[in-house]
């Protein structure tokens, strides 16, 4: 599936700016995110790559600036964002899974209390989903008995089932060992395949070079740098961008 | 058949003298048993109820909560059910001495399990939160049905202790005359001259508390799912 450059972005970001206490971490970030795009977003420790992400579901609160999503400005006053968050799915590095359920109910817990779907409807969508990330057999099982590949595609199939309008992974496979990034990256080509749309912090360069629409370099707060990734990787234009790459794909 | 008159058995495992005690101690036996229940539900739920509210962070609420606990904590069970018994009808309310006891055992036990539901609440990984309000569940869903089934789990270990110590206490009803287990036992053990009866106390006591323990253990595992 290919960006949908005709419609509006999902996501406008304006002004995006955090600081916590005297840090910026957030200083101004502009970015529009077309419907069925995937973006990835690059830049060393600390540039504020999870920040940008966890204040678009306003996880974290943005100290100033507008983000309007689906027609929406959700950072209005008085915007209601458990309707909001159903529709921004998220991913965590440390997968975040529910240690007291078993994989189906981790799934299916937001479509019953969110959704308000039925049990048996509910499980018929949470099964569904497991099978599309691959684990269809280990839906009574409990997380703490999956490897951390699986676990992590227990998280996506988490976000999935909601049926998102955007996906944000905030650094996905890093907690993951080498062996088990495929399987993740794997889900993850599928559902752009499908058109989902994805914002996907990452330090997968393969992964940035093949499944990116557009790439983001961050640093410091600010995107210094964004364009397609053979532009990115093949002739960044700024030279933090080089180097940061240097140091990365040289390691 | 009377055993040996200056053994062991017949100091602390006389039958007879037991059987005379009986009545008395019976009595006691159930008075305690209700004091316990209550104790222990009551006692649970209050606690597990100030923790819930105080997870809301709402700044008064919080030091009133606070200081209700650290009063509770830091003085002994005993001056609180003298000071119920015996200085609140000043105040217009007026107690039972079973009543005082069980109230006073209440409040104590609440204070100290509303600091372990509390700890086990703060030592659920925030990411749990994140990830849960993320799928759009609000603040009381996800305290629900992520954070108290985990916090729960790493609070009974150290509350089984405390319900076991305060529920202990009900012995303590004694100094205001509640005819509750051991004071029946004494009462008959200096009536009879043979401390028989106490061992009769003692055994009772299991009766009590080896459940209380079984159950605590049983919800260890109940919860113990593999991390
Ligand atoms: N809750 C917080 N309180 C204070 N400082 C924070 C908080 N969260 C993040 N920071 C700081 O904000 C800066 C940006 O953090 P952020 O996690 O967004 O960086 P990042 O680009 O995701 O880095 P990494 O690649 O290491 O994950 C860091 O200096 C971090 O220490
Ligand atoms: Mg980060």
């Amino acid at each position: 599936m290919s960006v949908d450059r005709a419609s509006p972005p999902i996501l406008t970001i304006r002004g995006l700016t955090k600081h916590f206490g005297k840090l910026d971490v957030l200083k101004g970030v502009d970015l529009d995110v077309l419907r069925r795009e995937v973006i990835v977003v690059i830049g060393p420790s600390g540039s504020g790559k999870s920040t940008l992400l966890r204040c678009l579901n306003r996880l974290e609160e943005p100290s100033a600036g507008t983000i309007m999503f689906d027609g929406r400005t959700i950072t209005d006053p008085g915007v209601d964002m458990n309707k909001v968050r159903k529709d921004i799915g998220m991913v965590f590095q440390s997968f975040n899974l529910y240690p007291h359920l078993t994989a189906l109910d981790n799934v299916t817990l937001a479509l019953r209390r969110v959704l308000g779907m039925d049990k048996a409807a509910a499980e018929a969508r949470g099964r569904a989903v497991l099978a599309e990330v691959g684990l269809a057999e280990k839906a009574a099982v409990h997380p703490g008995q999956l490897s951390g590949g699986q676990q992590q595609r227990v998280g996506i199939a988490r976000a999935l089932a909601l049926e998102p309008k955007v996906m944000l992974f905030d650094e996905p496979t890093s907690a993951l060992d080498p062996e088990l990034v495929g399987g993740v990256l794997d889900v993850m080509r599928r559902m752009r395949e499908r058109g989902m749309t994805m914002l996907v912090v990452t330090h997968e360069m393969g992964f940035a070079r093949e499944a990116a629409d557009r790439v983001i370099f961050m640093d410091e707060g600010e995107i210094v740098e964004q364009g397609p990734p053979a532009q990115i990787f093949g002739a960044p234009q700024h030279k933090r961008t080089a180097s940061f790459l240097a140091r990365v794909l040289h390691r | 058949m009377n055993p040996e008159p200056h053994g062991l058995l017949y100091y602390f495992f006389n039958f007879d003298m037991m059987a005379q005690a009986a009545p008395e101690i019976m009595a006691g036996f159930w008075l305690t048993l209700g004091m316990a229940a209550l104790v222990v539900t009551g006692g649970t739920a209050l606690g597990l109820a100030l923790a819930v509210v105080r997870a809301f962070q709402i700044r008064p609420l919080n030091w009133a909560i606070i200081f209700f606990v650290d009063l509770f904590r830091a003085v002994p069970a005993l001056v609180i059910i003298v000071v119920v018994f015996f200085a609140l009808p000043f105040a217009g309310l007026t107690f039972s001495p079973f009543w005082a006891t069980t109230i006073s055992l209440i409040l104590v036990l609440a204070g100290f399990s509303e600091e372990v539901f509390w700890a086990g609440i703060t030592a659920v990984d925030r990411g749990q939160w994140e990830a849960a309000r993320s799928t759009g569940l609000g603040f009381l869903e996800t305290l629900g049905y992520i954070i108290l089934p985990q916090a729960v789990r790493l609070a009974i270990p150290p509350l089984t202790n405390w319900v076991i110590a305060i529920t202990k206490s009900t012995a303590l009803g004694s100094f205001v005359a509640v005819p509750e287990i051991l004071s029946q036992a004494s009462s008959a053990q200096s009536s009879l001259a043979n401390p028989s009866p106490l061992t009769f106390a003692a055994f009772l006591f299991l009766v009590i508390f080896a459940p209380l323990v079984m159950f605590t253990r049983w919800l260890e595992r109940r919860y113990g799912w593999r991390r």
